[in-house]
């Protein structure tokens, strides 16, 4: 085997073998590391010196192929989709294929899980992955059968020549397999084509959801260790700056199993003022939490409402020396001066909670070696890993995150916050601690959707054409608070955004001038923790644009999807490029064209009855899902309730791995937009959420469900994500329809007529 | 102490009487299929059948239960419960599943005293079960088919 050049890191595939099984991975072979380094160490699994595999998987000595995920799995069945898309190149018999979720270790590099990313992000490297697989294998089974590896195919788990062939398991006994592929190979491997798919596209059964029908699957909250005190929190009355003044344990210390209420020490100062009680067992922690009484100094925001985080921000739209460009497009100050006409209006949404239905819990042990233990589901391990060794004082390579499945994920738990207070206590107590939630602690802790409100202008020339939209966003920015090093800067310089609170203000209509300016409100990042939440930015964004082109088309007397239409153009920076965003802006015209045919847009409506129209474009505009929505709501005149009747939905992401799985997605995040319009809203009071339970924070439930009617686009394209787009154009479709039915425009988010 | 049938087994709980059933079913009985949601019978995730009804057992005192007959998940093997699980994986309904085990022991309760409920009875009896990921079409067509006798496997 050749040795390749020395001191550069390089993206290979390795095979290597070990025991009985065939090891595969693909990542980055470190600098200095030869090949053969490589495959020993692929063998021995000591691979974190020279090689950083993002996929990794074996075949055993019996043909079944195992693949170690490292994505989370929260609902979306991501194992499934992603052992789909190695298997189909590998020609693996589905029947024998199976997963894991890993626990973090630094060589999967980068552990994330949100953002609708996984199919899309790991589409091109797991087919490459399996095609590489698929090609040791067939050259390994050539030699064994004497025959030419051209002549062979792999399919359901054996390769064929001709009338010979050799399952997987006969080829791993007997071949030679141990190999490197560079990366030049790698980009030369031959992926299938969408025709010779077998696997990618079929509704095959996801792995997870038997267990989960049973009773069986086991989540963070489910995980227990021989020994663990049972801890719960006391929190204090603001998220930041709070002290715990003195602790009365009095009435606590009759408890029988009372362990102690500890005082919690985070050096990254990422939990503050947290006081965690501890006790023997359940039942006496939960007497405990109660038995305690802290007594804090208040931080400096404990008298914040709602009311004064939506009005920081409306002050905040309104001062034009304020945030930084992320639009830029023609020459909005000459629109303005020019216009004939304008139109201008403001759209808020309130906060809103994950509400996950696993509270926040983490289980913690320190081993004799001293490495922290942590057990709980995550969806960002790299994130946390460092804020726990800052918290910890210890290096981030002692600290092991035990993967298990969320209950719920919807972003809550990209932060693993819980898991400070946990690790702090349990090396306190010198024993495992396993540290609750209870449900009000778990909304008080978590990080909300900021309140947001969004101002957009719009000028018209002499003859009524629209010449420019000026937006203004403000929110509270998550990755400002827990990622800044993803915080982009400004076309003008002026300072930095959230992308991912921003996005979908850089939509695919062509206007003649196009501005927005993404400002923070830093009110609410000092009153709270602001959190990314399902459809993040565009999630709150779209239901001001959406809404605003919705208003732009009733001044012009024009129907709003034709309005849509003649915007949609695909023409310049609209026109798409290649992978996913190939066909551009035509693509969204074509899902609402769908849409508005199959909704029977433009039919009379009976009295308080509407129609409302609404497009989203997916997380980010490098990564589009197309998604038209038609919402038919049905109002009381006398009660002002509003019924949602029926959604449409039209949905272009490309090549869908597994239809049902990709229905099941569609339909939740549809719900969820649902939820969120019409059902779901809190405020803070006093500097903290005052819906902390379900008797004040209400939830779609099964009868709010409207009729659905989803479609899917046949498609080929390279595949975007789903987890989140088809939530975003809901509420505005529901809000469009409101006027539609009403002749009222609603711009507070949840809608409310009475 | 506490003496109770659980899955068809007589079990004494150490725990106070006062302790929500729910506690003693996951921590000292370490059964923990039946989940921990509101702690205010408001989300269904913690269901449990006593002396075969639904009820919420983060708001059962364990004490209330001595001498009845609880079922949680790991024991639904009814007819009714192995085809509402069969049913389950069927339609492919759960996503996270945290809320699954309450809405199936709900839907057998369901189930046991309407063997073919109307959509809307089917809607009020499940209203009370919260679903986060929202996957309450599936689940409502998952119910329709146990109760249709159309199940495989």
């Amino acid at each position: 085997m050749k040795k390749y050049s020395q001191g550069i890191s390089r993206r290979s595939f390795i095979a290597g073998v070990a025991g009985s099984s065939l090891m595969m991975g693909m990542g980055s072979l470190v600098a200095g590391c030869s090949s053969e380094q490589a495959t020993q160490a692929m063998a021995s699994g000591d691979l974190s010196r020279v090689f950083s595999p993002t996929i990794w998987f074996e075949i055993n000595g019996a043909g079944e192929v195992l693949i170690n995920i490292v994505r989370a799995e929260m609902g979306q069945h991501v194992g499934t989709s992603l052992a789909q898309i190695i298997a189909d190149e590998l020609g693996a018999d589905w029947s024998k294929v199976s997963f894991t979720h890993v626990d973090t270790d630094p060589k999967w590099g980068v552990m994330v899980t949100g953002g609708s990313w996984s199919v899309h992000t790991s589409f091109t490297a797991l087919s490459q992955a399996g095609a590489a697989g698929r090609t040791v294998l067939i050259d390994a089974a050539a030699k064994l059968l004497g025959v030419s590896p051209e002549s062979c195919s792999a399919e359901d788990g054996v390769v064929t020549s001709g009338e010979k062939s050799l399952t997987f398991a006969q080829i791993i006994s007997n071949g030679d397999l141990s190999r490197t592929i560079s990366e030049d190979e790698l980009a030369a491997m031959p992926v299938k084509s969408p025709a010779d798919r077998r696997i990618i596209g079929r509704d095959l059964r996801n792995r997870d959801v038997a267990e989960k029908a049973e009773g069986s699957a086991v989540y963070g909250l489910d995980a227990a260790l021989p020994g663990m005190a049972y801890a719960m929190p006391l929190l204090p009355p603001t998220r930041y700056g709070s002290t715990v003044l003195s602790i009365d344990e009095s009435a606590a210390k009759t408890i029988d199993g009372y362990i102690g209420a500890l005082r919690i020490n985070d050096p990254s100062e990422t939990v503050q003022g947290c006081v965690v009680v501890a006790a023997e067992t359940m039942p006496a922690v939960l007497k405990a939490v109660k038995a305690v009484s802290v007594d804090w100094a208040s931080g400096p925001t404990a008298s914040v409402s709602e009311a004064d985080l939506i009005a920081e921000g409306v002050r905040l739209a309104a001062d034009p020396t304020v945030g930084t460009l992320y639009v830029n497009e023609g020459d909005i100050a000459a629109a303005t001066t020019n216009a004939a006409d304008t139109l201008a209006a403001t759209y808020t949404t309130s906060t809103a909670l994950h509400f996950t239905m696993e509270p926040q819990n983490a289980l913690v042990e320190f081993d004799a070696q001293g490495r922290c233990h942590i057990h709980a589901g995550n969806q960002w391990q790299s994130l946390i890993l460092p804020v726990l060794a800052q918290a910890l004082e210890m290096p981030e390579t002692d600290i092991v995150i035990h993967q298990y499945y969320l209950g719920g994920g919807y972003g809550r738990r990209l932060f693993g916050d819980q898991m400070i207070p946990a690790a702090l206590a349990a090396r306190a107590l010198g024993r495992p601690v396993k540290l609750i939630f209870d449900r009000a602690t778990d909304s008080r802790f978590d990080c909300v959707r900021s309140p947001s409100v969004c101002t957009l202008a719009a000028s018209f020339d002499g003859d009524g054409n629209l010449s420019g939209i000026d937006h203004a966003a403000v929110a509270g920015w998550p990755t400002k608070s827990m990622a800044p090093g993803f915080l982009g800067t400004g076309i003008d310089g002026k300072g930095q955004f959230d992308g991912f609170s921003i996005s979908g203000a850089d939509h695919w209509y062509s206007l003649p001038s196009h501005r927005v300016r993404a400002i923070n409100n830093e009110l609410a990042q000092a009153t709270f923790l602001p959190g990314w939440l399902r459809a993040v930015g565009p999630g709150w964004i779209s239901w001001g644009v959406e809404s605003f082109l919705d208003e732009v088309a009733a001044k012009q007397g024009r129907d709003p999807v034709a309005m849509r239409l003649a915007l949609l153009d695909g023409r310049g920076k609209n026109a798409g490029g290649d992978g996913s965003t190939v066909g551009g802006a035509t693509r969204l015209a074509a899902v609402l064209k769908d849409v508005a045919a199959r909704a029977d847009w433009g039919r009379e409506m009976p009295p308080h009855e509407g129609l409302g129209v609404a497009v989203g474009h997916g997380q980010e505009r490098g990564m589009p899902t197309w998604v038209a929505c038609v919402a038919h709501v049905a109002i009381d005149p006398s009660s002002g309730d509003i019924s949602l009747k029926k959604l449409w939905q039209t949905i272009d992401v490309g090549t869908v791995v597994n239809p049902d799985g990709a229905m099941a997605q569609a339909e939740g995040a549809a719900l969820w937009g649902v939820s969120l319009a019409l059902h779901e809203g809190a405020a803070f009071a006093a500097g903290e959420v005052s819906e902390q339970n379900l008797d004040r924070y209400t939830p779609l439930r099964m009868s709010d469900v409207p009729d659905l009617d989803i479609k899917f686009v046949d498609s080929t394209a390279f595949p975007s994500g789903l987890g989140e787009p088809p939530l975003i154009p809901v509420a505005p479709a529901i809000g469009n329809a409101v006027f539609a039915a009403t002749g009222r425009r609603v711009r507070d988010l949840p809608i409310r007529l009475a | 102490m506490v003496d109770f049938m659980l899955n068809g087994e007589v079990v004494t709980a150490s725990s106070d009487a006062d302790t929500p059933l729910l506690w003693v079913l996951r921590e000292e009985l370490t059964l923990r299929g039946t989940k921990f949601g509101c702690g205010i019978a408001q989300c269904g995730a913690c269901t449990v059948h006593i002396d075969g009804q639904p009820m919420r057992s983060c708001v059962t005192p364990v004490g209330s239960v001595a001498g009845k007959s609880v079922t949680t998940i790991e024991g639904l093997a009814t007819p009714v419960g192995e085809a509402l699980k069969t049913a389950w994986t069927q339609a492919q309904v759960p996503q996270c599943g945290y809320c699954q085990s309450g809405q199936i022991m709900q839907a057998a309760g369901l189930l046991e005293t309407n063997p073919n409920p109307s959509d809307d009875q089917i809607t009020e009896a499940m209203n009370g079960n919260l679903c986060r990921c929202m996957a309450y079409p599936r689940i409502k067509r998952a119910i329709k088919t146990a109760a249709s006798g159309e199940v495989m496997s």
